[in-house]
């Protein structure tokens, strides 16, 4: 099964665009994520510029609305995931716990959706979206 | 909470239990002894666990147990030999030592060690499924209870094949090392081998199946990327990686709702896991990057890699299919690489050229009894417009597979022959 694990650190909500973490705690990160690397769970990550420099769109009425960042509203925002497979929720937390991060920083766990885990209506109507996804991939081509 | 704690403990267990039993066999110099200890630990583990807490570092905390353990046991049993001593002064000048020290210490080895163990438990001097369970037990961090359910097999079963393993191993006297020179490809074959043998066992399982099964599939996975982490230089590591990250990315697209296996030019490319498509890709990559000439794993993930790319089945480029199979079978011949070669052949340059080779596969002994053979030659038939024969065929297809979907789909094949004619 796999999980994202998903930062979030205080403060970056109204960090100012072009803000990056500093190098000691990028070289920290580094060894975690080669850890994950080495244990072969890690499938992917990356991590986010600030919502300074985002745009977030709404749906008022079913329209959409684009409210550049950042956004005053919010409270907590995403600063980067990292994508594993493990073998259970229990594991996912475990390697969430060895994350060299800060005080201040939260990571929250969250188990992928599979196909497999649809139940089947949804997943014939998945299977139609993704059918219309395919087409437009297949003109993009 | 209690159950949380448990939890807990279990992931702990399997994210460290490679390391700490590749850790202690290099100290005992025995797989079994050094499981052993390992399990004492953590059952130390789930008695002080739940009211002290998990220890900052986990894994300090079981290898420090286990070695305690084991130098207890040493000493009660009065075997304090030179080898015993050493083991003794090693722990002792540990204990002085700062946490920061004994990671240190540990991480130097740790990369060999596990290495070590991977080719410990996959030695040829174990039967193929000895080497499966034990490998699974010891790197994957499975229970026997969790590989037996996996594998359709009772628990005793399992928990015998392992104990017997590991006393072959012992009595062989196998060295705990990575081989080397001539040896290494061998050995590394048999490795890769007992990978993917779990791989495939995980992606032959059907809806309704326990879920310990097709997670086999993640376990190899799992596996595979740590040995080609352990071995960045070896390309059919990353050959085989590339091929089940590939393989897998197809798992939603390959069975429909109803259970009925989808044939791959039919499977909706769309439901298709870009992630590991990108990831196989890029293990491809690595694999030809090293400039060696490419293995069976190698060209097999590239054939793959081939139909990853088409973005429609249409696109697919069969001509290079067929060379990538010629390729293979030049270099691993087998009845099957021919007649997969042959449905690339049919699709790069029709049926005819195909059959051809598929009617030299007839007498195959090895394909005698295997489904595809005629259900490969009937489907040639059938686009040949040769109705009658490619029934026939079909009907004998579909009364060879043990797959009850794969039948109905070879016996609706066949129906379709005599009311389109």
């Amino acid at each position: 099964m796999r999980f994202m694990m998903l930062i979030i650190p205080k403060g970056y909500e109204t960090a100012a665009p072009g803000t990056m973490p500093d190098a000691s705690a990028v070289a920290a990160m580094m060894k975690y994520n080669e850890a994950l690397q080495q244990a072969g769970v890690l499938l992917a990550l990356d991590g986010l510029h600030p919502p300074s420099m985002g745009a977030r769109v709404s749906f008022p009425g079913g329209k959409a609305r684009v409210m550049d960042g950042p956004f005053p509203e919010a409270k907590e925002v995403v600063g980067g995931y990292w994508m594993i497979q493990v073998k259970s929720r229990a594991e996912a937390i475990e390697w969430a716990s060895r994350c060299p991060a800060s005080e201040g920083e939260v990571i929250e766990v969250r188990q992928v959706q599979e196909f497999g885990d649809f139940p089947s209506d949804v997943q014939e109507a998945a299977a139609g979206f993704k059918e219309m996804q395919e087409r437009a991939a297949e003109q993009r081509a | 909470m209690a159950a949380d704690i448990h939890h807990a403990i279990d992931a702990v267990w399997r994210i460290e239990s490679p390391r700490l039993i590749a850790g202690l066999t290099r100290m005992v110099r025995d797989v079994g002894l050094a499981e052993d200890l390992a399990q004492d630990a953590l059952v130390a583990a789930l008695e002080k666990w739940p009211t002290s807490g998990i220890p900052d570092n986990p894994g300090a905390w079981l290898m420090q147990t286990a070695k305690h353990r084991g130098i207890d046991q040493l000493r009660r049993r009065q075997l304090l030999d030179r080898k015993h001593a050493q083991l003794g002064y090693e722990i002792d000048s540990q204990q002085t030592s700062q946490a920061d020290g004994l990671d240190a210490a540990l991480d130097d080895h740790v990369g060999d060690d596990l290495l070590s163990l991977v080719f410990t438990s996959c030695h040829p001097v174990l039967a193929t499924e000895a080497r499966v369970a034990l490998t699974l037990r010891l790197l994957g961090g499975l229970t026997t209870d969790e590989i037996a359910r996996a594998f359709l097999v009772a628990e005793p079963t399992i928990a015998q094949r392992i104990v017997r393993a590991k006393k072959t191993l012992k009595a062989a006297n196998v060295p705990f090392e990575v081989p080397r020179g001539a040896e290494l490809s061998e050995r590394l074959a048999s490795v890769l081998e007992v990978i993917y043998l779990v791989f495939n066992e995980g992606y032959s399982a059907t809806a309704g199946d326990d879920w310990m099964r097709p997670s086999l599939c993640e376990d190899a996975l799992r596996l595979g990327r740590v040995v080609a982490g352990l071995m960045p230089n070896e390309s059919e590591v990353h050959g085989l990686v590339a091929l089940m990250e590939i393989q897998a990315s197809r798992s939603a697209a390959r069975v429909a709702p109803d259970g009925t296996p989808i044939l791959l030019l039919e499977q909706n490319r769309a439901r298709w896991d870009q992630l590991l498509i990108r990831r196989g890709l890029a293990a491809l990559d690595r694999a030809t990057s090293l400039g060696r000439p490419p293995g069976p794993y190698v060209l097999q993930a590239a054939i793959a890699a081939c139909h990853a790319r088409a973005r429609i089945a249409a696109d697919t480029d069969w001509a290079r299919i067929s060379a990538l199979y010629a390729a293979l079978a030049a270099i691993a011949p087998s009845p099957i690489v021919e007649l997969n070669r042959a449905v690339a052949v049919s699709m790069a340059q029709g049926p005819e050229a195909a059959l051809e080779l598929v009617d030299r596969l007839t007498d195959e002994r090895v394909l005698a009894g295997y489904h595809l053979l005629p259900g490969v030659r009937g489907d040639l038939l059938f686009k040949l417009n040769r109705r009658e024969e490619a029934r026939d065929e079909f009907q004998r297809a579909a009364s060879l597979t043990r797959n009850a979907r794969e039948r109905d789909l070879l016996l609706a094949r066949a129906a379709a022959c005599t009311s389109e004619a």
